[in-house]
């Protein structure tokens, strides 16, 4: 069986601010990360190859410095490495994202191939299911359980908003994951020497033959006008006062909005 | 587009290169030079003390869709739960509406897997046109029939706008039609506007994890889709007379090739209440322990509310997930989100920024939970709580 995990390094952004006088992003020392959800889609991956064997390769497209998150993931037990990178992908959405690695993908074959549920940079969670209709495969969204696989059929648990539901699927299917399907396992020190060593294969859009107008920014219908810093409230009331005060003022508003 | 350094006027001050969250600036010739991992998102064209990042603009991205002229119309997808229209389905129509009517263009529903009452129920709801596939194989959510069966009816109809919401279900399958139309999609919009003289639609959508907001146009292509959080565009405009057409189309061709084998409804992992709840009282880490929510149980009670949660508070195991609030968690719009002991992270505040009320009870008078509170009260939720609860008990005399 084969298992692609595609991944894709992130800012933290939890640790990126917005400085609300210029409106501008306060990244200093703010470090890049695998994005979280992808950790979860590798660790899903590397459960299936325990159980049923299976070569797993991570993916990523980007710029090469994210040959570094292509490590890690090898670290962790991946046996195989590919790096999307190319200037014609420059300015990618993620319809040209999706585009790109589906082409990667079907170049590449698998039968299973796992996403994040998200990126935490743009939140879009769009890359995964547009990926499966490029390849033309089912998928299913928000795996937080993978019920059983085997060489040609996968029953997991979908999140949904009021619960969850059983899906079933043949192969080949994507999947996205949520945080609740798995804990990472830690790299083994194994793992870390030949995530030293091995060669990261690198493709570009020749060896993918791929239409130019579909990649990078001209293949990519968004784009963005502008960014601002989130509006904060104006009328802002302090409540001063002992804790006697303070509680009374709270019932008077209570009281005011006919809470009580 | 392409945003570049003019060299003339950089003086190499390298102001820019930590603004970019890509590490795409760098220093070439002691000029800054932006590389091509530029990801457009537009941080550093407002940094330069010089004014020396540009946007230039070239040609247009050639997607041949034919003319965007041809496409008219807003068409909102509403979402159905056992049968039963949900309630992002009525604020999608209620914008959708706005947006048409701003635009002079019919309002256009489409509804899968029920039947024509609740059909004519989107009608009251502001739709002129609801195209209606009531095949009973499509009550439950599967994307391929779903995907099939929208991208049908926009080649047919050619809306300028398509909207869902960002559920679940409007999160999975919008991606697969956009895919295949080409088509441009801003994901978990929660304001949307139209672009004076151009007629493009402005999505507006929180990014890195809510620090800052984005405008997203798609000047180009056509339809313009994008999927609304639940919960932050206001319901309006129900209209019992309004009259509106019930078209029927044709169950999907294909079959799906997933299949769900079984609906489990679980409110331990979402709590059903809290995006209904007219009154939520939160907890965060300053609660120092599981006990916290107890207290703010008590007060919830007397107020018939509904506990709310941040993640530092789940992530303790204090509450269960479906508690809580925020980028990973619910989008909440109660009458009154008394917030305690939490810090205000922007991924908090982008679920409950939109509450009407907000009051917030803090120790530390610098968090920041402060600045979009509409009262704040500095000081120990441990003496303040229990005491509003003493007088309420009193007022009611239990
Ligand atoms: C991708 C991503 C997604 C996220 N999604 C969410 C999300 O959906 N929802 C969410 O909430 N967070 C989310 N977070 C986490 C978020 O960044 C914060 O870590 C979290 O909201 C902090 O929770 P808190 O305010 O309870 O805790 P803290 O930040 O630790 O704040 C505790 C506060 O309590 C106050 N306090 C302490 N004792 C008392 C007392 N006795 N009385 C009064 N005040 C007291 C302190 O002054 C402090 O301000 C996300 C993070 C990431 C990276
Ligand atoms: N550039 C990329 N390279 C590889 N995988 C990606 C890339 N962008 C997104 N993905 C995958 O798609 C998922 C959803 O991303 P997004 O749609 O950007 O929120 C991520 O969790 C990754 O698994």
């Amino acid at each position: 069986m084969k298992i692609i995990v595609c991944i894709k390094q992130v800012p933290d952004t939890s640790e990126v601010r917005i400085n609300p006088e210029t409106n501008t992003l306060i990244r200093d020392g703010v470090p890049s990360i695998i994005n979280p959800y992808d950790m979860h889609a590798v660790e899903a991956a590397l459960s299936i190859k325990d159980e049923l064997g299976a070569e797993v390769t991570v993916l990523t497209m980007g710029p090469p410095q994210a040959e570094a998150a292509l490590r890690e993931t090898v670290a962790m037990g991946a046996d195989d490495a590919v790096l999307l990178t190319d200037r014609a992908f420059a300015g990618s959405d993620t319809w040209a994202t999706a585009y790109t690695l589906a082409a990667a993908i079907k170049f590449l074959g698998a039968d299973i191939v796992l996403c994040g549920k998200q990126a935490i940079d743009g939140d879009t969670a769009q890359v995964g299911p547009a990926i499966a209709e490029f390849m033309d495969i089912p998928h299913i969204s928000y795996v937080s359980q993978i019920a059983s696989v085997s060489g040609d059929n996968i029953t997991v648990r979908r999140l949904m908003d009021e619960g969850y539901d059983v899906v079933e699927a043949p192969l080949p299917v994507l999947l996205t994951v949520v945080k609740e399907l798995n804990q990472p396992r830690m790299a083994s020190l194994k793992g870390k020497m030949r995530a030293k060593k091995i060669e990261i294969r690198k493709l570009t859009h020749k060896e993918l033959a791929l239409d130019e107008n579909n990649l990078g920014l001209k293949g990519s219908p968004t784009q963005v006008k502008n960014i601002f810093a989130p509006e904060m409230k104006k009328d802002r009331i302090v409540i001063a006062g002992t804790p006697e005060e303070q509680a009374g003022e709270l019932i008077s508003i209570l009281k005011a909005i006919k809470c009580i | 587009m392409q945003i570049k350094v003019d060299r003339e006027l950089c003086t190499g001050c390298q102001t820019c290169v930590s603004s970019c969250p890509y590490d795409s600036i760098v220093m070439s010739e002691d000029k800054a030079l932006i590389n091509e991992y530029c990801q457009l998102c537009r941080a550093c064209l407002s940094v330069c003390p010089e004014g020396a990042i540009k946007e230039y603009k070239d040609s247009p991205a050639e997607i041949k869709q034919g003319d965007l002229t041809d496409y008219k119309g807003v068409l909102v997808f509403a979402e159905q739960r056992e049968g039963h229209i949900a309630h992002v389905a009525f604020e999608l129509l209620s914008a959708g509406r706005t947006l048409a009517d701003k635009l002079s263009v019919p309002l256009s529903a489409a509804l899968f897997g029920a039947g024509e009452l609740a059909a004519a129920e989107l009608i009251k709801w502001g739709a002129d046109t609801v195209y209606l596939c009531d095949d009973a194989s499509l009550t439950r959510f599967n994307d391929e029939p779903y995907s099939e069966l929208l991208s049908k009816i926009i080649i047919e109809h050619r809306p300028e706008i398509v909207l869902a919401g960002a559920t679940a279900v409007g999160r999975s399958f919008f991606p697969r039609v956009a895919a295949r139309l080409h088509a441009g999609l801003t994901a978990d919009c929660t304001s949307l506007e139209i672009e004076k003289g151009t007629r493009n639609l402005l999505a507006i959508r929180p990014a890195f994890g809510g620090n800052i907001m984005a405008t997203i146009l798609c000047p180009d292509t056509r339809p313009q889709m994008a999927t609304v959080r639940p919960k932050v565009m206001k319901t309006s405009g129900y209209d019992t007379n309004r009259k509106g057409e019930i078209i029927k189309i044709d169950k999907p061709q294909k079959a799906s090739r997933t299949k769900v084998v079984d609906v489990v409804k679980d409110d331990s992992l979402f709590n059903i209440s809290l995006q209904d709840a007219e009154v939520i009282v939160s907890g965060g880490r300053g609660l120092g322990g599981a006990k916290g929510f107890e207290v703010l149980r008590e007060l919830a009670g007397l107020l018939g509310g509904t506990l709310g949660a941040s993640r530092a508070a789940v992530d303790e195991g204090w509450i269960q997930y479906g508690h809580q609030v925020g980028q990973t968690g619910k989008t909440v719009c109660p009458k009154i989100y008394i917030a305690c002991g939490i810090s205000g992270a922007v991924q908090h505040m982008v679920g409950m920024q939109s509450s009407d009320i907000i009051v917030a009870i803090n120790k530390n008078p610098e968090a920041p939970i402060f600045n979009i509170a509409n009262y704040g009260i500095v000081g120990d939720l441990y003496e303040v709580i229990p005491l509003a609860i003493k007088k309420i008990k009193g007022d009611k005399g239990i």
